[in-house]
């Protein structure tokens, strides 16, 4: 594999080709976890080893699936991978688990995964689709973190469960942001992130 | 449970715990499917269709093939020890998946204009996330048998609204001056974001 081809699987689905806010892929979860780092961090990490299991598995055996179930199929092996992740979490971090409720389930409906399988573990072989799905996993991790950093100091002045926003402030009149927490503020952060990447970037704002 | 509380509990679930706005399930065939009113409905009723039907099936079973002790009706005692929950995630997604064929043929087979609108996007219903969700937050939730059907209609009829009402707000957008670096994806989430606002006040009444 040449280097360059290399570089731009890894770098591009991080940044020009971000599954979050260029592709608009597994947005549900972006928004819903994010209210504090450290879930927002176990996400990543979930999401990140269920793509690239997945995308593993499925290049390895995509001689082999015919082609009018291959979704059953996908679905299939996506939910065994978030069923393993999802026993590991409840063994060794089960308040991490209680906390991310039902979205560690809804991994199996991430868009990205599927996204992910379909347009490229179908058609590459295994070594590059477990870097593509760590790729992939790594750029929608990178945002989720930004989102629940962002929600977390200004929604109750703490990062990872520390207080960071000094006593002093709080006692000349600062007051945390009770909206951050809520779904609102994760819409608002989210677009004003999309907002600064494509003012940056303009090869990826939208053509109406 | 009687019927002003399930009226509630309904309401409820439509305003300010709004699948989509509150929950934010369901957000890529949203974002994908929004643009024009039309085609927001005819996605709205195909999801309201499938979660109506879909919980109070994956309630079924749940209770009596995959929660601790759920198999005892069959009356053997190994059997009743056995707890299958953690089978739910896979269940529940193909019970899904074949639900949505289901209406696929059957939106085909009545109406092919609906059915040429709603194109992709029909078979995307199997991975779209507030269906899932919903299933998944009526066993977290350990709503009975009645509770979990409101809750599929409840919480459909709510998703359909709020992709109506955005659409509608997309499609007068287009003569707006809006930002370039905020085209398309950007604006919209300053929208729902706004509109989630709104439903949010519902939680007071």
């Amino acid at each position: 594999m040449a280097s360059s081809e290399m570089k731009s699987l890894v770098i591009d689905p991080v940044m020009d080709k971000n599954p979050v806010t260029v592709q608009s892929l597994g947005i549900c979860s972006a928004l819903a976890v994010t209210t504090q780092v450290a879930p927002s961090l176990v996400m990543a990490i979930a999401v990140t080893v269920v793509i690239a299991c997945s995308n593993a598995v499925i290049s390895s055996i995509r001689n082999l699936i015919p082609s009018k179930i291959r979704i059953i199929v996908q679905l299939v092996v996506v939910a065994t991978m978030v069923i393993l992740v999802d026993q590991v979490l409840k063994a060794y971090a089960y308040n991490v688990s209680k906390s991310l409720s039902v979205f560690v389930g809804l991994i199996i409906t991430n868009c990205i995964v599927m996204g992910r399988l379909e347009a490229f573990a179908m058609h590459q072989p295994v070594g590059k689709s477990f870097l593509d799905g760590i790729a992939s996993g790594i750029g929608y991790g990178w945002v989720i973190v930004l989102v629940g950093f962002c929600r977390e100091l200004l929604g109750s002045g703490k990062v990872l469960g520390v207080q960071v926003v000094p006593d002093a402030l709080y006692d000349i009149g600062y007051t945390n942001n009770g909206l951050m927490v809520l779904a609102p503020g994760a819409f608002l952060l989210l677009g004003t992130i999309i907002w600064i990447q494509r003012t940056i970037n303009d090869s990826l704002q939208e053509k109406e | 449970m009687d019927f002003t509380e399930l009226l509630s509990f309904a309401i409820k679930n439509v305003f300010p715990s709004n699948i989509l706005l509150a929950s934010l399930l369901g957000m890529c065939s949203f974002l994908a499917c929004s643009k024009k009113v039309n085609s927001a409905t005819g996605l709205g009723i195909a999801v309201m269709f499938v979660l109506t039907i879909t919980v109070p099936l994956n309630w079924c079973i749940y209770t009596f093939l995959l929660k601790e002790g759920a198999l005892s009706w069959t009356g053997n005692p190994e059997l009743a020890k056995l707890d299958l929950s953690f089978l739910n995630f896979i269940c529940f997604i193909a019970v899904i998946a074949v639900m949505v064929q289901f209406v696929e043929m059957v939106i085909g087979k009545v109406s092919p204009s609906l059915y040429g609108s709603l194109g992709i996007f029909l078979p995307l219903i199997a991975v779209n996330c507030a269906i899932l969700g919903s299933s998944l937050f009526m066993v977290e939730r350990e709503y009975s048998f009645v509770e979990s059907a409101v809750f599929g209609l409840s919480a459909g009829f709510g998703w359909m609204l709020a992709i109506v009402l955005i659409a509608a707000i997309r499609q007068k957008m287009r003569y707006s001056n809006v930002p370039d670096g905020l085209k398309g994806l950007g604006i919209t989430m300053f929208i729902t974001g706004l509109m989630a606002m709104a439903f949010m006040a519902f939680a007071g009444i």
